[in-house]
């Protein structure tokens, strides 16, 4: 039942790849085991004495192994392999699952199973007494069979289901606390913005597999790769449509707007869906595409260059004016994910995915020393914080260290990436592009410094008194602070570009530039940009006096406004979009069935009732009547007392209107 | 078209559907003779017959040749009435055969869903005999290959379901618009029900009667088929035929704008009547048109598909935005299935092996998605004697069983992927997107846009119902109540639905298995393509 097409593969990818062997044949095992842990969970996960975070736990820790393993074969080897399996055919089209084993999917597998193992750890101490702790961990576990659904998927069928179900598990896990209408909005919010961009999704997949004949990814790449002519046509179309189902996962402007009310989730989920792995699937879709947007659509890549600079600069502006830490965050994930995007628009493959990996880490990192904060004070809201940094010794170090690795400075991890963007940005001759790119570096290291010196310096402004998490806790954070500086360290030009070769093994060769050095006027431009972010920020809200007066002095009243009203997009969807179709629209459509449909019905039934009536004085007192009278009367007897329509004949009005319809038809057919 | 035989002892020549049709009819025949206070004895009867019927119906998919499956298998042809050479002529093929499965299935679950939960007045004797003689009629129209047989069937559906409105349905009064006075729901509901149908058939039995004279004086569906394939239908004649077996189907579907009595239907009947209406007597529409229509007037097929297309459309996006309307509960999902069946007659008018494929696998998942839904909805209703939203709110809390279950077929419905409704949905914007050659592309790209806003709207009302119905606090009016949690039997009739659902979703092959095969072959045959 499972093929593989190997063959065709070693023909066209470098010779030097191997299959992967055992490995790479089992690794549907990682996609599947997760989807039998939560079935696990959900019905045994009670009686446990951890109340099913061990299943979750071991689960996520066989993929952590698996993944690792997957990625030390690749390094050392280089492993390309795609596996399919028929679960149905319609007409001549094959519905094919399947799994890929290549250097990308690989690369999503580790970061999967790292950063989900880490907060799965964090997330056993930090839920802890909460409510639906057991469906937590189930929804946790189904959330990493779906992403591995995603990222594992070797045709566009998979692919769009493993897409959907990690928005279910989004759905699931924003609303966890739905006793609150707030939370359970935001999760609805997360879920229909999604199904938006999935309309241009699945009809991007419509036209694919139409043009080309197959749902396989590996074909449709190989047939853009080779001037199909039928494929050629739709291209562009099919380009910008499936980028707009990224821009909805990818939460690139402006359908970003349901990612900061996905904070309403517990900041696990955060820190794992809406930081590191989920919302990357928007950036993997387009990077899984590459070459069929290199090759063809090359029109496209200037759309998704567009929106990516408009995305990393006015999130990043938002997140500026935030008091609530996790929407900082947040609107730093929007502005990240921009970056990546426009890195694939400039035609950098490479880079988007090498910030797309360091991202991962350190962002995850931020969210769960956000979450430590959290924990410990109790509120989001940064004006109750501050100080922190004597209370909170391992979360604030660690913090620190994630938002320089943001912020981008050498040699953590964020700086070789954004500089790899930047580069690449500079390198296409996107001048504008580029200044916008380094202004975003700035906005960066300015709202990131902001946030630190609100949690963790100056005096605590908040309640009680806050103490450090546990090791559960701050284990996590330390490892992933390691990944934070280290990271980066895998692909740094002219020294050591193993992460270029991992990504770049699979079956169709990426075609783009890849710089020998480095780009110095690229970075010199983004480190003075971050290290000037971070003065100034410092000095507004550090030196200038107390940092919750900082807002104060750089406040421009109406720029603020339009930034803390979200460039008034949220307003404007529920006024002219949302609030439309659900009232308006919808009780038109329902008045309109109501008053215009059924009425029009009953009218038919009132006056075949009538004429039922005069015939029956007139003509009919003999035979039918009795006949019908008899029906008519079990009718009654069965208990359904019929009056209808004042008159109480229903059986003999539906007969003299039955036989009216055949008479006029009959007579109609025969004058045929 | 001949037909297949297989032998497999005391299955052949025809026993076997014969035995799956009539059986129920039988049973119902001897509980009726039960003496009315032996309920439970009524009960186990009723329930034993349906799973023979379920088990007839499962060995004779086993029994089928799946290699061929576009041939009419298993059947027989006996004289019946030989005064207009109308025949006993049965058979199925992979068209037909999971909608027979899926008859046989939801009838047992309605039968142990029964046991308990019968709302006023009670009387599991008339009810269980009605859902048998139900039963008869929804089988044997889909294996009926002669149409004044499938008419007979088609027909027969309709009484039982009549009486189950009437009598076990809502009794509360309600106003109906251009009516002065309030009438019964129930009473409203199951006249109208009966009138729009009868009205649509009574058109079917004309376009009948027309083929039959046209024809070759036969009634015979594979002879209409090769007769209608090499264009024996032409002209005015055949455009008025399918104008009447589309208006007779499309009552059935419903399809916009003939869906009204079933908003009004669904809403006053009881729960297990919403179960079959939904999962089995709507699809007896639009199996009419794979059966009889699009083979056997191929030509006026193509001429109307725009228009069917069209009209699809509008019903995904009329029954999504209606949904958004509605307080009721009941109501809602009745408005769902106007919505879904509006992707069904979608994927039919593309008339391409996907569209028709995607119309297969969307009548089953609806079947099994919806029939779960107004289960739920139906015992919920029973509950909390309420269907209004705006009342209900926190069930995960107070019915976590029924609460989850909700969540879960809500997901199904809104055509998540991993699970039965999505294949039905996508498939349907696949076909749709390239329909039959020489059809015209614009209209059916703009009906395929449409559906996939459709698929927004979906997800938008049915999160909504959940938001309303299942999340959030309790509302006050139910803290001190006792409510009570599915029992036993209402599990026993839920969770088969659940796993079908899943095993459909992650493995269509279930499906398109059957029909594959037999679509092509009817396209190819009808349309060349």
């Amino acid at each position: 039942m499972v093929t593989s097409n190997l063959i065709s593969f070693l023909a066209e990818g470098k010779a030097t790849y191997t299959d992967g062997g055992a490995a790479a044949e089992y690794t549907w095992l990682i996609v599947v085991l997760p989807f039998i842990a939560a079935l696990l969970i959900t019905f045994v996960g009670k009686y446990l004495p951890l109340k099913g975070a061990e299943i979750a736990l071991a689960t996520i820790g066989f993929i952590f192994a698996f993944s690792s393993y997957l990625l030390y074969l690749n390094v050392t080897e280089g492993v390309a392999s795609e596996f399919f399996v028929n679960v149905g055919s319609i007409g001549s089209f094959d519905l094919e699952f399947g799994w890929v084993v290549d250097g990308l999917s690989i690369m999503m597998y580790f970061v999967v199973g790292t950063v989900a193992s880490l907060v799965f750890i964090y997330a056993t101490n930090y839920m802890k007494g909460e409510i639906r702790y057991t469906f937590f961990f189930t929804s946790l576990t189904l959330f990493a069979g779906s992403m591995l659904v995603l990222v594992s998927s070797p045709t566009l069928l998979q692919l769009l289901i493993g897409w959907e179900l990690v928005g279910v598990c989004s759905y699931l896990l924003i609303g966890h606390y739905w006793e609150n209408k707030d939370n359970s909005s935001a999760a609805m919010k997360a879920f229909i913005t999604n199904k938006i961009a999935d309309i241009g999704l699945m009809i991007g997949i419509i036209v694919l597999a139409l043009s080309t004949g197959t749902m396989r990814i590996s074909e449709i790449l190989y047939q853009s790769t080779h001037d199909y002519e039928s494929l050629k046509s739709v291209a562009y179309l099919a380009g910008v449509l499936l980028f707009i189902g990224a821009m909805g996962k990818s939460a690139q402007f402006p359908l970003h707007v349901w990612l900061p009310d996905a904070m309403a989730g517990p900041t696990p989920v955060s820190a794992l869906m809406h930081a590191a792995t989920m919302v990357t699937a928007g950036v993997y879709l387009l990077a899984r595409m590459f070459p069929f947007y290199e090759g063809m659509a090359n029109q496209a890549l200037d759309v998704v260059l567009l929106f990516g600079v408009i995305t990393l600069f006015a999130a990043g502006l938002i997140a500026i004016v935030q008091d609530d830490l996790k929407k900082v965050l947040a609107y730093s994930t929007v502005s990240q994910l921009g970056y990546m995007v426009a890195a694939i628009g400039s035609g950098a493959y490479t880079a988007a995915l090498f910030h797309l990996w360091t991202h991962a880490f350190f962002k995850a990192l931020l969210f769960l020393g956000a979450g430590s904060v959290i924990h410990a004070v109790h509120t989001n809201s940064m004006k109750e914080m501050g100080g922190l940094r004597k209370e909170m010794p391992r979360t604030y170090i660690t913090f620190i260290l994630g938002t320089i690795a943001l912020a981008g400075l050498p040699p953590l991890a964020g700086f070789f990436s954004k500089d790899e963007i930047l580069a690449s940005l500079s390198h296409g001759g996107y001048s504008a592009y580029f200044s916008i790119a380094v202004a975003g570096a700035f906005i960066t290291a300015f709202y990131m410094t902001r946030a630190v010196v609100l949690t963790f310096f100056g005096e605590y402004r908040g309640n009680g008194h806050p103490h450090e998490s546990d090791s559960m806790m701050t284990t996590p954070l330390i490892i992933l602070a390691g990944f934070a500086i280290a990271a980066g360290w895998v692909n740094i030009p002219g020294v050591y570009t193993g992460f270029t070769d991992w990504v770049t093994t699979r079956k169709t060769p990426i075609v783009e530039y890849h710089p020998e050095s480095f780009d110095y006027f690229a970075l010199g431009s983004g480190l003075l940009a971050g290290l000037t972010g971070i003065v100034l920020a410092y000095y507004v809200y550090q030196i200038l006096g107390r940092p919750e007066e900082g807002d104060q002095k750089i406040k421009v009243e109406p720029i603020w406004n339009l930034l803390e009203n979200k460039y008034y997009l949220d307003d404007f969807y529920f006024k002219f979009i949302v609030n439309p179709t659900k009232s308006t629209l919808a009780n038109l459509i329902d008045r309109f069935n109501t008053n215009i449909l059924d009425r029009t019905v009953n009218m038919f039934g009132v006056a075949a009732s009538y004429l039922g009536n005069i015939v029956y004085e007139k003509f009919d007192q003999g035979g039918i009547d009795k006949a019908l009278n008899i029906s008519s009367a079990s009718t009654e007897a069965l208990g359904a007392r019929v009056k209808l329509l004042q008159t109480g004949k229903a059986q003999q009005y539906i007969m003299y209107f039955l036989s009216g319809v055949i008479v006029i038809s009959l007579l109609i057919l025969l004058v045929l | 078209m001949e037909i297949v035989t297989n032998n497999f002892g005391f299955l052949e020549n025809g026993l076997g559907i014969t035995l799956v049709v009539f059986f129920p009819l039988v049973s119902a025949l001897i509980v009726a003779l039960l003496p009315k206070k032996q309920e439970l004895l009524i009960k186990l009867t009723a329930l034993g017959s349906s799973l023979v019927t379920f088990i007839l119906s499962v060995i004779v998919a086993l029994q089928f040749d799946y290699t061929k499956a576009e041939q009419f298998q298993l059947g027989n042809k006996l004289s019946w009435i030989e005064a207009i050479n109308s025949n006993y002529e049965i058979g199925i093929d992979g068209i037909s055969l999971p909608l027979l499965l899926l008859s046989t299935f939801i009838t047992v679950l309605a039968i142990i869903y029964s046991f308990e939960h019968l709302p006023e007045p009670k009387s599991p004797k008339g009810m269980m005999a009605l859902i048998l003689i139900l039963e008869t009629g929804m089988n044997g129209t889909f294996v009926a290959l002669d149409l004044i047989l499938f008419f007979v069937f088609f027909e027969l559906v309709l009484l039982p379901m009549y009486f189950m409105i009437g009598i076990w349905g809502d009794r509360t009064m309600r106003t109906v618009s251009g009516l002065k006075n309030e009438v019964e729901t129930r009473l409203y509901a199951s006249i109208k029900f009966f009138v729009f149908t009868l009205f649509g058939s009574a058109f079917m039995l004309l376009g009948f009667l027309g083929l039959y004279f046209r024809g070759a004086k036969t009634f015979s569906i594979p002879e209409l088929i090769e007769l209608g394939t090499s264009g024996a239908f032409t002209g005015t004649f055949a455009t008025l035929v399918f104008a009447v077996l589309f208006l007779g189907f499309a009552v059935k579907v419903p399809m916009w704008p003939l869906h009204t009595w079933l908003p009004d239907a669904h809403t006053a009947a009881p729960t297990v009547g919403s179960v079959l209406l939904a999962a089995i007597l709507l699809k007896l529409g639009s199996y009419g048109f794979v059966r009889i229509a699009l083979p056997i007037l191929p030509e006026q097929a193509k001429a109307w598909a725009p228009a069917i297309a069209i009209l699809a459309a509008i019903g995904i996006i009329y029954g999504s935005l209606a949904c958004l309307a509605q307080t009721d509960l009941k109501r809602l999902i009745a408005f769902s299935s106007v919505g879904h069946m509006g992707f069904v007659m979608l994927g039919i008018s593309s008339l391409t092996a996907i569209g028709i494929n995607a119309a297969m696998i969307g009548m089953v998942a609806h079947g099994v998605i919806t029939g779960l839904l107004f289960f739920l909805s139906g015992s919920m209703a029973h509950t909390y004697h309420t269907r209004d939203m705006g009342r209900l709110g926190g069930n995960m809390k107070l019915l976590p069983k029924t609460g989850a279950l909700l969540a879960f077929t809500a997901m199904a419905s809104l055509g998540l992927p991993g699970l039965a409704g999505f294949w039905g949905e996508f498939m349907a914007l696949l076909g749709a997107y390239n329909p039959l050659p020489g059809l015209n592309v614009t209209i059916f790209r703009t009906s395929m846009v449409a559906g996939a806003i459709g698929t927004v709207l979906t997800a938008g009302y049915l999160l909504w119902m959940l938001q309303r119905v299942n999340l959030g606090e309790p509302n006050e009016e139910w803290k001190d109540k006792e409510l009570h949690d599915a029992d036993a039997y209402e599990l026993a009739a839920w969770i088969p639905l659940v796993i079908l659902t899943i095993l459909i979703g992650v493995f269509p092959k279930l499906i398109f298995g059957s029909t594959n095969d037999a679509v092509i072959s009817l396209v190819t045959k009808a349309f060349g393509g």
